[in-house]
């Protein structure tokens, strides 16, 4: 057992630490948002191309630097710290292990056109598989992909897809078969983002990123689109961007707690700092207990990736139903420490506030995944 | 003891039944189902209706325009007006300025204001907060000169709901800079169109302007605003804490926020079953049910001592602290309800713009509700200020 970094791994959280300290402040974030496109995407291709790091989790062999998931969690982690609005999660995450996966099984092809693509900053990918109906179960879908030729007719809609207005790329799940439940039949694509036939509804989310409704009207998509692995591997994507997005979670939690901290020790109330107050002293202990679990269950989550299917998904699933309770009380308690000024948007921690609840149902909430732990393990 | 209504009690639910169900503006009820924001005008309409009724402040007493309704017409009052999800009238004129002004006022200065907060002709709001002095109220720096028969106000408020749209205010400030802090406040009326206030918006969390920041500069005030004597504003204020206290528990609006929940939860789909059917969820909603009748009855205990003659004591503070973790629990419950429709922002129906929201209808107010409703536990007292007067005046700690 070795809970230490590697020196490649420290030089990479500093290089993007200190890159976004210099580039990503709150007000330069304030005017991002502010833009038609809701993101500055200079940002996007300095991390490409300045920094070089939107390669860290791939292989040498594609220019990688040869990471894995620890690598996308530190990256995460320096992204929450600045609620970044940048399509990490999608693009290089989930649309990148989608294509790691595709190398080895059959979408060699694929994989060497897009995975340089992504390391570069051309491809965007924006992850398409959550359905108005459908909750948290990736099983349910109605969209589907009726096989046509060499290739498939895609029709259906899907939810509140993140970065979908900047992708190049959509990754969908969708069903060549089965009832709309099943676990057979689910197939995952990826597509030409301005395929005929894609139609969005963009918009912008209450934590400050954009999404779309995507409508497929017969969207012809050719055969050598399909990734093969079905919902295993939709699973296994989503157990790994769960994670990630518990690093994200992690650095989010860090700067509530700074923040917070901050603040008790400078307002003063009654003559004196509101941190003298013992209340508060033990509330900011409490908070400083649950950033600390939530570091934990990040980590937790990201070393059990490897494990076989069912011991990861109990792992990401204790993971995430923790991360999400923690969150959920920093944050609320954060926003109470500040007093009034913590609900309005000119501090930042209102905007941290709102990114961490978004966390807490993303990916399922604490009762879908406890829900999701019990059933694997109790049951057994 | 016994907890059934007299037949003239259900004759007087009946009636209040018939009324609302004639009476509430339509237009007001169109708004509330899209989940608009509500301007002032929508704010006036029902109140206009209640006020030519009579029935607009049921807590005044009768000479003053009240209603001099028993202690259960008016539980029953509440029930019906949230159960048919009336919306709630501001509280400024008429649950707090108000009680002031017929306790302390002078003659003149009941029939100067008193008419204009039951009709609606004058929208109020509460200029105490500054920024330095939330929670330690008595800090206030504001301060007013008395020069002839004027005062000058100088200085900052803060948080001020609704100042945008209104013609009144009514103010802490310091008129003795030398005494000990409570007892260099006065408290003035200020019409909010005198030459040296300036209004600015604060936009919260959830996108709304419902707080301001109000500037005051130089701003002259006729002494025969001030509210009974100079430097006894304390008083006043302390008077009406209590009252902005009792009601804040805000039971009966919470009933109906249950049964929104569960309107909600029997719409949205988990698997092959409606998410009521959810263990986890209905569970929750059985606790918010369970504590919310506990927080009833406390509160119908409390209005029992009340009316027999034991004015709003310190426990009401109970009824804030529970009454505002409820609404949050609701908004909580709500945003975990509608899965992934929490995260579309939707900035509301511009004119002419009629785009449709992302998502089911009951979706888009889901997370700024939720956002919003961190104010409760903050505003009127905070929680934690609440729970140190129990400790202090109940408890003797
Ligand atoms: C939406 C909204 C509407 C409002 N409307 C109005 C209005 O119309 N008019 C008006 O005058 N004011 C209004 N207020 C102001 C409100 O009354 C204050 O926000 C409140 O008094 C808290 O003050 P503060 O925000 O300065 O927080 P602070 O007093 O700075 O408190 C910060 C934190 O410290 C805690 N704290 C402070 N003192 C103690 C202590 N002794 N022991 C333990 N903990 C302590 C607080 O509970 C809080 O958690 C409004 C506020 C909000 C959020």
């Amino acid at each position: 057992m070795d809970f230490s970094y590697t020196e490649t791994q420290d030089m990479l959280r500093d290089t993007l630490a200190r890159f976004l300290a210099d580039t990503y402040d709150f007000e330069t974030r304030k005017m991002m948002l502010a833009r038609p496109e809701g993101r500055d995407p200079g940002v996007w291709r300095a991390l490409a191309t300045e920094l070089g790091i939107l390669g860290a989790p791939f292989a040498e062999e594609h220019g990688g630097l040869g990471g894995g998931a620890l690598e996308n969690m530190i990256m995460m982690e320096e992204l929450g710290k600045v609620i970044a609005i940048e399509p990490y999660l999608q693009t290089v995450v989930i649309g990148g292990g989608a294509m790691k996966h595709a190398k080895h099984h059959g979408g060699g092809a694929m994989a060497d056109a897009v995975i340089p693509a992504i390391i570069s900053g051309e491809a965007v990918i924006a992850f398409a598989y959550a359905e108005p109906q459908g909750r948290y179960d990736l099983a349910n879908l109605r969209t589907t992909a009726k096989a046509d030729g060499a290739g498939y007719v895609l029709n259906g809609q899907k939810a509140v897809v993140y970065a979908a207005p900047w992708a190049t790329h959509l990754l969908v799940t969708a069903r060549i078969g089965g009832s709309q439940r099943e676990r057979e039949g689910v197939a995952l694509f990826l597509i030409d983002a301005k395929s005929p036939g894609v139609v969005r509804r963009d918009y912008p989310t209450v934590d400050g990123f954009q999404a779309s409704e995507i409508y497929f009207e017969n969207v012809a998509i050719p055969g050598d689109a399909l990734i093969a692995g079905g919902i295993d591997l939709v699973e296994q994507l989503v157990d790994e961007a769960t994670v990630a997005m518990c690093g994200e979670a992690c650095g989010i939690a860090r700067k509530l707690h700074e923040g917070t901290l901050d603040y008790t020790k400078q307002r003063k109330q009654f003559g004196v700092p509101i941190g003298k107050f013992q209340v508060l002293q033990h509330r900011m202990a409490d908070i400083f207990i649950e950033v600390e679990q939530i570091a934990s269950m990040a980590l937790m989550g990201t070393l059990k990736l490897d494990l076989p299917a069912n011991g990861r998904k109990a792992a990401v699933s204790l993971a995430k139903a923790k991360v999400s309770r923690s969150i959920r009380f920093v944050g609320q308690n954060a926003i109470q420490t500040h007093g009034g000024i913590g609900i309005t948007q000119e501090l930042a921690i209102g905007h941290y506030f709102k990114r961490a609840t978004m966390i807490e149902n993303q990916f399922g909430s604490a009762d879908f995944h406890l829900d999701r732990f019990e059933q694997l393990t109790l049951d057994a | 003891m016994h907890l059934d209504f007299s037949p003239e009690d259900l004759a007087f639910q009946r009636e209040v039944r018939a009324f609302i169900a004639e009476n509430y503006p339509e237009t007001l009820r169109g708004k509330q189902d899209e989940g608009d924001e509500l301007t002032k005008e929508d704010f006036l309409s029902w109140h206009r209706v209640l006020a030519r009724k009579g029935w607009v402040a049921p807590a005044w007493p009768v000479e003053y325009g009240g209603t001099g309704w028993t202690a259960t017409q008016k539980y029953i009052w509440s029930e019906e007006t949230a159960s048919a999800d009336c919306i709630r009238l501001m509280p400024f004129g008429l649950s707090m300025v108000g009680p002031v002004i017929y306790t302390f006022g002078t003659p003149e200065q009941k029939a100067r204001f008193l008419p204009g907060i039951l009709s609606g002709g004058d929208w109020w709001c509460q200029g105490y907060s500054e920024p330095g002095s939330g929670s330690d109220l008595a800090s206030l720096r504001t301060k007013a000169v008395l020069e002839g028969d004027e005062y000058v106000v100088n200085g900052q408020k803060t948080w001020t709901t609704m100042a945008q749209h209104a013609d009144w205010g009514f103010f802490l400030v310091r008129t003795n800079p030398d005494a000990k802090q409570q007892e260099g406040i006065s408290f003035l009326l200020i019409d909010m169109k005198s030459p040296g206030i300036t209004v600015r918006p604060i936009i919260t969390l959830g996108g709304e302007h419902e707080v301001n920041e109000v500037w005051l500069e130089d701003v002259r005030v006729p002494v025969n605003q001030r509210i009974f004597e100079e430097n006894k504003g304390w008083t006043c204020a302390k008077f009406l804490l209590a009252h902005e206290r009792t009601g804040i528990a805000g039971v009966a609006a919470s009933k109906r926020g249950i049964e929104k929940v569960k309107t909600i939860a029997r719409a949205e789909m988990d698997g092959d079953k409606p998410l009521i059917a959810n263990p986890f969820f209905r569970r929750k909603i059985a606790e918010l049910e369970m504590d919310l009748t506990a927080l009833e009855y406390t509160e119908l205990r409390s209005l029992a001592g009340e009316s027999a003659g034991k004015g709003p004591g310190p426990e009401s503070s109970l009824l804030k602290i529970k009454g505002s973790e409820i609404q949050q629990r609701l908004t909580e419950l709500s945003l975990e309800a509608v899965g992934h429709y929490g995260a579309p922002y939707f900035r509301g129906f511009g004119e002419g713009d009629n785009e449709h929201p992302i998502g089911p209808d009951y979706a888009h107010r889901a997370a700024p509700t939720y956002f919003n409703t961190r104010k409760t536990t903050i505003y009127g007292g905070s929680n934690e200020i609440q729970r140190n007067i129990i400790a202090k005046m109940v408890l003797g700690l």
